[in-house]
């Protein structure tokens, strides 16, 4: 492999990183409390609002249910808005962003629904306030949850942004599409998907480290 | 501080009454009472009302061990919720020294939860707590500095016996230590009434007893009034000065322990108090009993010994005062409420006319008989 090509795939890896640090960060700022609203605004929750619960909830369906490629280039006016642009690694992070924050809100409200009902009542007893109740209660005891999703996402988001390279995202993906497939240079293309694994691998053995080190539901050996 | 919440609640303009003579008011002031309290949920598929309780009307004495039993499905575990409000009542009052829960704002309800201890069945503690950690929540709740935090934990700690477990994780202890740490984070915000919702349902027989005997040295020495719900005959039996027994979503039976259970009256009463002592009939003898005299049949008595008199031998003296031929067929002694109280089913050879002296006789003497039946 030349040194042009390397100096195109350390700059890819970087690109790839970029976009999934932004898109995850930004996504789950919005995505976790989003999740903690979907899993506490049902009837008789801790804030009940059950219609405004129906429509996030269909909103975060019809965002998840669309192709992320699609998602891509239906919201370009959105995306021209926010980044100034709609080519780039910078505008790829718009879709990117919108694409997690409904798959970490349902994440979250799955790991944050799993919590003993029993602890909430128990925290009600006490005197807490909702607000107490979810950052005291629902936040602590589903954080092994919470940090199994978010392993999850960012490992979505690295095979999401193979696909932003359609409008001038770059990342591996693209160079693996542009180099590997289209100029047939079948080692560009395994030297991406061999860097994808590794970065994969290291993501979720942080965060199953993490989730375990979190959760005191087991014994310690 | 929370306390003084609560004092200035009762003495609310609206509840004039405590305002006249508050010392008075308060010492006359039952910890809970419940008025006229009915609660009614919509069922589920259907335009019906379950009706969960059902007019009840209770008072639970200050410093007392108050027991609510009943079986499952009867109401209690709604009743015990409307104590601290995690229930609503569909109509009546319930007051918690003299403030009606119901009728707080949700602001003034949590500053009169943190004044009420709560305990469950499966502990509800926080998995990702220590135990120091976990006792330290109400307190967090309650806004305390991590200092003032550290002088209430650590002596809850050693009441409850398990300073050597501060930091460990409820995954880490036993059922009766993880109720122990349950007891002791109950205890943090200093209340003045405890609930326990069947808090021993789920441990065996040794833990239970050692849990009873914490419970009661907390009621004892802190004179801290305790109201717990349970199905299990002997929980009441072992630590509640009075009790409720409750069937149907009503009360159906309530007073002191020891009354309650030795005079039985009621039928859920009774069927509660099956395993107890002597209630039960040996089969042998169910097998052969018959409802109606026959000629040359023996009369089965049972005799209720109360208190003081369980000691006296006084079937002993029915057979050489009265003369009447006493054969003990089943019988046992037990403990309600810390007073002794036997049970004993014997067979008495005589006739009608005797068998009423004797039952006269017994009666003279403070113990209470009934005949169950004849056997040939």
């Amino acid at each position: 492999m030349s040194a042009d090509i390397l100096a195109l795939l350390i700059k890819a890896t970087g690109q790839t990183l970029y976009m999934v640090a932004v898109a995850g960060l930004v996504g789950s700022l919005f995505g976790i409390p989003l999740g903690v609203f979907l899993a506490t605004s049902g009837k008789g929750e801790l804030f009940p609002a059950p219609s405004v619960n129906k429509v996030l909830g269909a909103i975060v369906n019809a965002t998840r249910s669309t192709p992320f490629i699609i998602l891509v280039v239906a919201i370009i006016p959105f995306t021209r808005l926010i980044a100034g642009t709609s080519i780039g690694t910078s505008a790829a992070i718009v879709p990117l962003t919108i694409a997690t924050i409904p798959f970490v809100a349902r994440l979250v409200e799955t790991a944050i629904r799993e919590v003993d009902p029993g602890l909430t009542e128990a925290a009600r007893a006490m005197g807490a306030s909702p607000m107490q109740i979810v950052f005291k209660v629902l936040l602590a005891e589903a954080r092994p949850g919470i940090a199994s999703a978010l392993t999850l996402t960012i490992v979505s988001l690295i095979g999401y942004s193979a696909m932003v390279g359609a409008v001038g995202g770059g990342g591996l993906g693209d160079l693996g599409i542009r180099y590997g497939y289209q100029r047939f240079m079948p080692d560009v293309m395994a030297t991406v998907v061999v860097v994808l694994i590794v970065l994969v691998q290291l993501v979720q053995s942080a965060g199953d480290r993490l989730a375990r080190k979190f959760d005191k539901r087991v014994r310690p050996r | 501080m929370n306390m003084a919440i609560v004092k200035n609640r009762v003495k609310d303009p609206l509840h004039t009454a405590a305002n006249d003579e508050p010392q008075m008011q308060k010492s006359a002031t039952p910890m809970v009472a419940f008025e006229c309290v009915s609660k009614r949920f919509a069922a589920a598929r259907s335009s019906a009302e379950v009706i969960a309780l059902d007019s009840i009307d209770l008072i639970v004495p200050r410093g007392s061990v108050t027991g609510i039993i009943g079986r499952s499905g009867a109401g209690k575990s709604t009743l015990i919720r409307l104590v601290n409000g995690l229930e609503k009542p569909s109509s009546g009052r319930v007051l918690v020294d003299g403030v009606d829960v119901a009728g707080l704002d949700e602001k003034s309800l949590r500053a009169v939860r943190r004044s009420i201890g709560m305990i469950f069945q499966h502990f509800n503690l926080l998995s990702s707590r220590t135990a120091f950690d976990n006792i330290a929540l109400p307190l967090e709740i309650a806004g305390l500095d991590s200092q003032a935090i550290e002088e209430r934990v650590t002596p809850l700690l050693d009441l409850v016996g398990l300073s050597d477990k501060r930091d460990r994780y409820p995954s880490e202890l036993s059922g009766g230590q993880k109720q122990r740490i349950g007891i002791a984070r109950a205890l943090a915000t200093e209340p003045k009434l405890l609930l326990s919702d069947e808090a021993t349902s789920a441990l065996d027989p040794e833990t239970t007893r050692s849990i009873l005997a914490l419970l009661r040295q907390i009621n004892k020495e802190l004179g801290l009034t305790v109201l717990l719900i349970t199905h299990e005959m002997e929980v009441v039996k072992t630590i509640a000065d009075h009790v409720a027994v409750i069937d149907g979503g009503r009360i159906v039976e309530n007073g002191p322990t020891f009354d309650v259970f030795t005079g039985h009256a009621h039928e859920t009463t009774r069927a509660l108090l099956g395993g107890l002592a002597g209630m039960r009939l040996p089969e042998f003898l169910t097998n052969r009993m018959t409802e109606q005299p026959e000629p040359d049949s023996r009369t089965i008595l049972r005799v209720i010994f109360k208190g003081e008199n369980a000691t006296e031998p006084m079937l002993a003296r029915l057979g050489s005062d009265l003369g009447i031929e006493v054969n003990i067929l089943a019988g046992a002694v037990d403990e309600i409420a810390g007073r002794p109280f036997g049970m004993l089913v014997v067979s008495l050879r005589a006739d009608e006319a005797k068998i009423a002296d004797a039952r006269q006789f017994l009666a003279s003497h403070g113990l209470a008989s009934e005949v169950v039946g004849y056997v040939r």
